[in-house]
């Protein structure tokens, strides 16, 4: 960028920058949440915590830049409108970080018990929502409308996977009602899988608000 | 912390009418500093005291201090001329001189006498440089000034004050005479100005202070209200009049 780009041009691109970290640390956090629970490692979730912290500072510093700008430069149009969803996005990647943790949380407390067979897959479900993740970030990175309107569209989806895995752990349950400690925390994983695709939609929806200018929440416009 | 140009008590009357009211203000070196307020606040009036402006008319009275470096720019035995190379000043309406662009930014190399061992046209040039006008105005240099467009004229203007090598740089309300994107070219010079120059801006245009300048200061009925950060002034004021100026609340 040119040494004397305005202040305002050179604000907007650090917000930019700011985003894009935020969001490669909140896939990282989630990479290393679930190869806790695949791998049955617990070293590999270590830290994540360490991730948190930095999330959450940049959450702030994102916010105080993004008020700077709104308080001295009066943008209008698309740099108002990138500046706000910047805000929204900000918040829902700092979620994504907490549902990591969590997690974690439920992968510590599942490996601390021998690994027991259960009857359903959640690799389907997780694979699914990492791949959502990873296309609404890249959606982020490389203000793609479209790929944030694919992201939108996969949400449905996703709901289906997750009320038909909420059914299969619930037969796990009658099926050994004795182990219902250790499949519970898999009914809590689905959950946090299920926010992360929510805020991932959330982000896509900010997107296409970023780009296009519309509010596609809530199936307006359907 | 350091200080470039500070007043200190500053009082000022126009015959009985009293401008300003124990202004203190310290003035940062190399950055922005931008006065606002409503009209008939003093902010145009405090710039003036910084070059002893003032002076020029008549029945001005003024107690309290002003140091330029540290010293007392009203001390007897100052040049005014020499105060005011150091001081150079800006207007509302560009003032070139009716001579050439060439004359006018070498008319202040010659009446300080600046000439001897200068090569004026290498800081004539230097000049036009530093407010980018050379490009445009090379091969026009014995042109008339007052024949250039309004946002030309002063970019001139400060090139003038540049020839002299100032320290500080008043300006008062320098767009108001320019459209928008004038206005932004401007702006956009006096950001690259700053680097070297310590800049003063007075400004009705409270979007352009909050746009350009590290720190504010808020006036009203000759006070100064309110003077900090302009990203501290502009998100939380400390002071209730100071909101309620910038957020259009007053009058």
């Amino acid at each position: 960028m040119d040494k004397h780009a305005r202040p305002f041009d050179k604000g907007l691109e650090e917000l930019q920058k700011k985003l894009v970290h935020m969001a490669a640390i909140a896939e990282t956090m989630i990479d290393k949440a679930i190869g806790e629970l695949v791998t049955r490692d617990e070293h590999v979730a270590d830290k994540v915590p360490e991730y948190e912290d930095e999330l959450n500072r940049s959450q702030i510093e994102v916010d105080e830049l993004a008020l700077v700008l709104l308080a001295t430069q009066q943008p209008v149009a698309r740099d108002l409108r990138f500046i706000v969803a910047a805000t929204k996005i900000n918040s829902d990647l700092e979620r994504i970080g907490d549902e990591a943790v969590n997690i974690a949380g439920r992968a510590l407390n599942i490996n601390a018990y021998p690994k027991i067979e259960i009857n359903f897959d959640l690799k389907t479900l997780t694979r699914n929502v990492m791949a959502m993740l990873k296309r609404s970030l890249d959606a982020l990175v490389n203000m793609d409308a479209a790929m944030a309107h694919a992201v939108i569209d996969s949400d449905d989806e996703i709901d289906e996977t997750v009320q038909a895995l909420f059914k299969q752990v619930k037969n796990e349950i009658r099926r050994q009602p004795e182990k219902i400690d250790y499949i519970i925390e898999y009914m809590r994983i689905n959950r946090h899988l299920e926010r992360i695709a929510d805020h991932a939609t959330n982000i896509a929806e900010d997107i296409v608000y970023m780009i296009e200018g519309k509010i596609v929440r809530h199936n307006y416009e359907k | 912390m350091d200080v470039k140009i500070q007043s200190e008590r500053l009082n000022l009357w126009y015959g009985k009418f009293q401008a300003l009211r124990d202004v203190s203000i310290a003035i940062r070196p190399r950055r922005i500093t931008a006065i606002i307020g409503p009209s008939g606040c003093g902010k145009s009036t405090l710039l003036r005291c910084f070059n002893r402006l003032n002076e020029l008319i008549r029945g001005v009275r003024t107690s309290g201090q002003i140091r330029l470096d540290g010293k007392d720019i009203y001390r007897p035995g100052n040049d005014l001329t020499h105060l005011r190379k150091r001081v150079g000043m800006v207007f509302q309406r560009p003032n070139p001189f009716p001579l050439s662009v060439f004359d006018n930014v070498a008319y202040g190399l010659r009446v300080h006498a600046m000439r001897r061992g200068v090569d004026l046209e290498a800081a004539v040039e230097r000049s036009l440089r530093a407010t980018r006008l050379w490009d445009d105005l090379k091969d026009r240099l014995h042109g008339p000034a007052l024949g250039l467009a309004a946002e030309e004229q002063q970019r001139l203007c400060i090139s003038r004050l540049v020839a002299v090598e100032p320290e500080v740089l008043l300006m008062d309300e320098p767009c108001s005479a320019l459209d928008p994107i004038a206005t932004g070219h401007i702006e956009e010079l006096m950001q690259v100005l700053a680097e070297q120059y310590t800049i003063i801006i007075v400004t009705h245009n409270m979007q352009q202070a909050a746009r350009v300048s590290h720190e504010t200061g808020f006036m009203l009925l000759g006070e100064l209200v309110e003077f900090g950060p302009t990203t501290r002034l502009f998100q939380n004021p400390a002071d209730k009049r100071t909101e309620d100026y910038v957020t259009g609340r007053y009058g």
